[in-house]
């Protein structure tokens, strides 16, 4: 590479932290060894050690509920062993009921998906203008079929923050079970499971500069689950496998160094690439809410452009962002999420994501904002709806 | 550096030749739509005499591969007569371009279509349209090809939404199989009448939302 990028994908995968390679090269090269019981050989005892403490740490971070944390592949395997592994235990006859967001991202919206084709009903809650599910909405939901109900924490695309606290007492209520899927808030935003009643949680480092391949699921005690993998009884015999030690450990190093200044640091920045934005760019609108966003985030569509358009000129000139356009999307698809929130097809294909990370400076936001300054006002020169709105 | 398109692309991309719009030109139209993600609008002026084009403009909403193709359109038309130009396929596009990414096909066809359309309007308006054939069914599905759905972003025919179609007394009538309420009828309506109520036979479109 010539020259370095300037990054602003962090919520697709980050950079990994040096210290958290550090923390981990030990579980490669010195105990590299499986988990053994604790009737093993010293190494595998240590290894197993070394794992029940990532767990425990992890666990702590989220205020030592009680339950248990399941360490997978990443989120995506999170999401789907909660879902189906509570579906699978607890259906029946007359259960065959579950409810997500229309908004969740695709892990969980392609798992219900998968079960709705199995012959399960679905219902897919629809939500406001910022992407808020109405509370009011999900318990006139809720039957005596309903087995699950799938909310996000944050949301991937434009980062709002549901009040997961007021669906988890109606899921509560009603005995239904609630699987959260916090990847995009997990590290960034508090998470104290003691007060936020959540069955199952889906969590992940690799976008909090950590490493990838690694997940976890935190399963609260009690919580009905089906074994996910078949094998050798690893990870409280819900998921077989050699476990990946270097990962956990990695993952908890992750967390370890994240601060409330550095998530302090990273709101500032965004908040200002908000603020430069609407200052120096008309037509533009910020998608999601205001102020209830994870801090690393910022959606802005520019409107009469076509996003492909924006990231390509964007890379040429080092930067790295993403959007919501069907262009730039792997199945042609326009953004689920900006549709969902009642935006239409123009305003999710000129919709750009911003996520902000630990390795951006400030001065990121300058060039940012000038660069896309440059690159809108070209492609309006060319675009034939600038005129059309005009008249 | 890997970009997802060759040098020719980026640089057609890049600095977009003739861009803009031309006042009272001679033809023009516009292709696709903001909901399918790309639109491209071509305008020629064209000499009466030698019916070659003079000059002709683009403007894209659209991505890379769109701007591209409709910078290289304009370059292959230019100084072409009507017939030579309308020969200019989506292969001869991307041939001169160096090649566009297969998945990326649907967005310049877009611009091709644009020229082909813009010389249709040209002869339309112009009384040029040598045989007039009738309008018959196959005519008709043949222009709803270029009417996207913007559910899958492939047109309505080939995503099977067209439920029937039927041509009588110069009144076409499609059927869509989609909801009458559905978040995108009207504006499939609209883009329905518009491929379809040029035809010099048609007198009224009706579209019938089915489901």
């Amino acid at each position: 590479m010539e020259k370095e990028t300037i990054y602003f994908d962090n919520a697709a995968s980050s950079r990994m932290d040096e210290r958290v390679l550090e923390a981990m090269k030990p579980y490669f090269f010195d105990v590299y060894t499986v988990a053994t019981s604790e009737f093993g050989y010293s190494l595998g005892i240590e290894a197993r050690e070394a794992l029940d403490n990532a767990r425990t740490k992890i666990l702590s971070s989220l205020g030592s509920p009680k339950g248990k944390l399941i360490f997978t592949s990443g989120s995506t395997e999170s999401s789907n062993i909660a879902i189906k592994g509570v579906v699978r235990k607890l259906s029946g006859k007359k259960r065959k009921h579950i409810i997500v967001s229309r908004i969740e991202d695709f892990p969980v919206l392609n798992s219900a998906k998968s079960l709705e084709r199995e012959g399960f009903k679905v219902t897919y809650l629809g939500v406001d203008k910022y992407g808020f599910v109405d509370p009011d909405e999900l318990k006139d939901s809720i039957n005596e079929e309903t087995i699950l109900v799938s909310v996000q924490h944050a949301n991937q695309e434009i980062g709002t923050i549901q009040d997961i606290k007021a669906i988890a007492e109606i899921c509560k209520k009603n005995s239904v079970v609630f699987h959260s899927d916090a990847t995009h808030s997990f590290g960034r935003v508090p998470l104290d499971l003691r007060e936020l009643d959540v069955d199952l949680l889906t969590a992940s480092a690799h976008t909090i500069h950590g490493p990838k391949g690694i997940g976890a699921l935190y399963v609260k005690e009690g919580v009905p689950l089906a074994k996910w993998i078949d094998g050798g009884f690893q990870e409280f015999d819900f998921r077989a496998g050699v476990e990946n030690i270097p990962g956990a450990v990695g993952f908890t190093k992750t967390i370890e160094l994240i601060t409330e200044e550095e998530n302090e640091r990273i709101k500032d920045m965004r908040d200002n690439l908000i603020e430069k934005i609407q200052r120096e760019i008309p037509d533009t609108t910020l998608n999601g809410h205001p102020k209830k966003r994870i801090p690393q985030n910022a959606n802005i569509t520019f409107h009469y452009v076509e996003g492909e358009s924006i990231t390509l000129h964007l890379d040429m000139k080092g930067f790295a962002v993403s959007t919501g356009s069907a262009c730039f999307s792997k199945s042609l698809e326009a953004s689920h999420v900006i549709l969902g929130i009642g935006g239409d097809h123009e305003r999710a294909h000129g919709s750009v994501r911003f996520t902000f990370g630990r390795f951006n400076k400030k001065d990121d936001v300058d060039k940012m904002v000038e660069a896309l300054g440059e690159i809108v006002l070209k492609l309006r020169e060319i675009s034939p709806l600038k005129g059309e709105k005009a008249r | 550096m890997k970009f997802p398109y060759n040098e020719k692309v980026l640089e057609h991309f890049r600095n977009p030749r003739n861009v803009g719009s031309i006042e009272n030109s001679d033809g023009k139209s516009t292709e696709g739509s903001p909901a399918c993600g790309d639109m491209v609008s071509v305008y020629i002026k064209v000499d009466k005499g030698t019916k070659k084009i003079e000059d002709i403009k683009f403007e894209s909403y659209g991505c890379a591969s769109n701007i591209a193709t409709g910078s290289i359109i304009t370059e292959l038309a230019k100084g072409k007569t009507l017939e030579e130009a309308k020969k200019i396929d989506w292969k001869e596009a991307s041939d001169a371009l160096g090649g566009l990414p297969k998945i990326k096909t649907h967005c310049s066809v877009l611009a091709v279509d644009g020229l082909r359309a813009a010389i249709a309007n040209y002869e339309e308006k112009h009384g040029l349209i040598k045989e007039r054939v009738p309008t018959t069914k196959e005519i008709v599905l043949k222009r709803l090809r270029h009417v996207m759905n913007p559910l899958a972003g492939l047109d309505l025919v080939r995503t099977n939404l067209i439920d029937n179609v039927k041509v009588e007394n110069g009144t076409i009538d499609v059927s869509v199989s989609l909801p009458e309420d559905h978040q995108f009828a009207t504006n499939i309506r609209e883009e329905i009448l518009e491929k379809l109520e040029n035809l010099w036979d048609v007198d009224k479109v009706v579209v019938r939302f089915t489901v």
